[in-house]
């Protein structure tokens, strides 16, 4: 479904990405883990066809994202960082932008909106104005608009950022319900819900994949069997002063 | 599948824009500003009623002036709102080629600018009302103040795509209506003339707005000043998915 190949992306002296290569298939949920400024967004963002890499490619089924953008993205939901949304439309309207965006009208819109909205459960808020929502809302809102056209790979930018328990858990089962039929690749670093929610981690660091792993495989590299010290072991160079307390 | 998919994103944005003008109170505040600036500029400085003449000269004299402010102020938004928000990333992720994206956004103002102006249809009113004004003049004047609105649109969008801060957007979109409008006054002129040679100083005149506005107020509708104002269009919303296209290479 998705295969990335060394893809290089710089900004300036600093290296986003260094030679990022992967494949995912239908069914994995892959969590893309690393510290802030890792190289996950951007990476993400190439995936998408939103950003072009200085180098490498990514095939999203048969569809080189440089050469046929429009059709790979066609097959891509995104979830930008941050769930960005247009703050002057309501989550309904905004799901029914992307959604015409890409060549839908009528009844069968009206439908994958319903739907996708049901889906996010954005509930009575779906009719409110953006601006005017918190933040989970916001966030759902514009997780609708990445899901309401049944994307075959779907991109989310840390998706439970900023929600509360209860919403973190509604977003984690929707992850998993979407995750038979659908690649997803979700970035996050909270390393507790990976173990709930993906079957393939992927750690990144100064834009460079340090372990590509079940999370079972990750968390046997320490001890401690835990995943963040995991995490800590392979993306510290030297162990932090609470590690050795 | 192309061609389609383009008039759907084309379509999308469009019906995304003008909604978003209306949704908040930005269209109703600009149509409110206009409908009571340009008849006050008529009626004040024009000197409607002492000119003794049915016609609309003293609106379309006036006219340039205040779409050279309300026009960038209507364009501000276009692109630097979506860079600030963030939304550019969701735009650039749908399967939309920039330049229906970016056309879509244009038309959208550009519509907004056309209804500004059908709220003087009153003063045309007035004027076939107190006289015998020559109709096929205002109509062509009417298509010129059209035209210059959309070509001050088109650049303010384009400067709009170069900053993720409006006020700044703004602010260059009054500098460069104003540059276009003044190109061929001796203001402008003069103060090129030391510094630029004689041929340059003549084309740049030859850029400027407000002589080919004026051939529409004298009901001459030139294909020369037509091709002059969609060239800016053209010229000013492709230069805008240009740039918004050229944010994919880096950068936010």
């Amino acid at each position: 479904m998705l295969t990335v190949e060394k893809l290089v992306k710089r900004f300036g002296p600093r290296v986003a990405a260094d030679t990022v290569s992967f494949s995912l298939q239908p069914g994995e949920v892959l969590g893309f883990l690393g510290p802030n400024g890792a190289g996950k967004s951007t990476t993400m963002r190439m995936i998408a066809g939103r950003l072009e890499p200085d180098s490498g490619r990514v095939l999203v089924g048969k569809h080189d994202v440089a050469t046929e953008r429009r059709a790979a993205q066609r097959l891509i939901g995104y979830l930008p960082e941050g769930a960005p949304a247009y703050p002057s439309m309501t989550p309904r309207s905004f799901v029914e932008f992307c959604l015409r965006a890409r060549g839908w009208s009528g009844r069968e819109m009206a439908l994958a909106s319903a739907e996708a909205l049901d889906r996010a459960r954005l509930g009575d808020a779906a009719g409110q104005r953006i601006a005017t929502l918190s933040k989970g809302y916001k966030r759902r809102a514009a997780l609708a608009a990445a899901i309401a056209h049944d994307p075959l790979l779907l991109i989310l930018d840390e998706p439970t950022d900023g929600l509360d328990p209860n919403q973190k858990d509604q977003v984690r089962a929707l992850i998993r319900d979407m995750a038979a039929d659908k690649a997803i690749i979700v970035s996050t670093h909270i390393l507790e819900e990976v173990p709930a929610v993906c079957s393939r981690t992927i750690v990144i660091d100064k834009g460079r994949i340090l372990a590509d792993e079940s999370p079972e495989e990750m968390a046997a590299r320490t001890r401690t069997g835990r995943l963040d010290d995991a995490f800590r072991a392979l993306t510290q160079t030297v162990p932090a002063e609470a590690d050795a307390a | 599948m192309t061609a389609g998919s383009s008039i759907a994103g084309l379509h999308a944005v469009f019906r995304r824009e003008l909604g978003s003008y209306f949704t908040t109170p930005l269209a109703f505040v600009f149509l409110a500003a206009f409908a009571f600036a340009a008849p006050a500029f008529a009626f004040n400085v024009g000197r409607f009623f002492d000119t003794n003449r049915a016609d609309l000269a003293p609106l379309f004299a006036y006219l340039p002036w205040l779409l050279m402010i309300l026009m960038p102020a209507l364009a501000m938004r276009a692109w630097a709102e979506e860079r600030d928000r963030g939304t550019i990333e969701t735009l650039l992720s749908l399967p939309v080629p920039v330049w229906a994206a970016s056309l879509g956004k244009f038309l959208a103002a550009w519509v907004v600018a056309g209804l500004a102006l059908a709220l003087t249809f009153p003063m045309w009113i007035a004027v076939n009302y107190l006289g015998a004004p020559d109709n096929m003049a205002i109509a062509a004047g009417y298509l010129g103040a059209f035209l210059l609105a959309g070509a001050y649109l088109a650049i303010g969008q384009a400067l709009s795509a170069t900053t993720g801060n409006q006020v700044v957007a703004f602010v260059l979109g009054v500098l460069a209506a104003f540059l276009l409008t003044m190109a061929g006054s001796p203001f402008v002129t003069g103060a090129l003339s030391s510094a630029v040679p004689a041929w340059l100083v003549e084309a740049i005149a030859h850029l400027s707005a407000l002589e080919r506005f004026s051939a529409f107020q004298s009901g001459v509708i030139g294909v020369k000043d037509l091709v002059y104002f969609l060239s800016f269009i053209a010229g000013g919303t492709a230069a805008a998915g240009l740039l918004i296209g050229a944010s994919r290479a880096g950068g936010r």
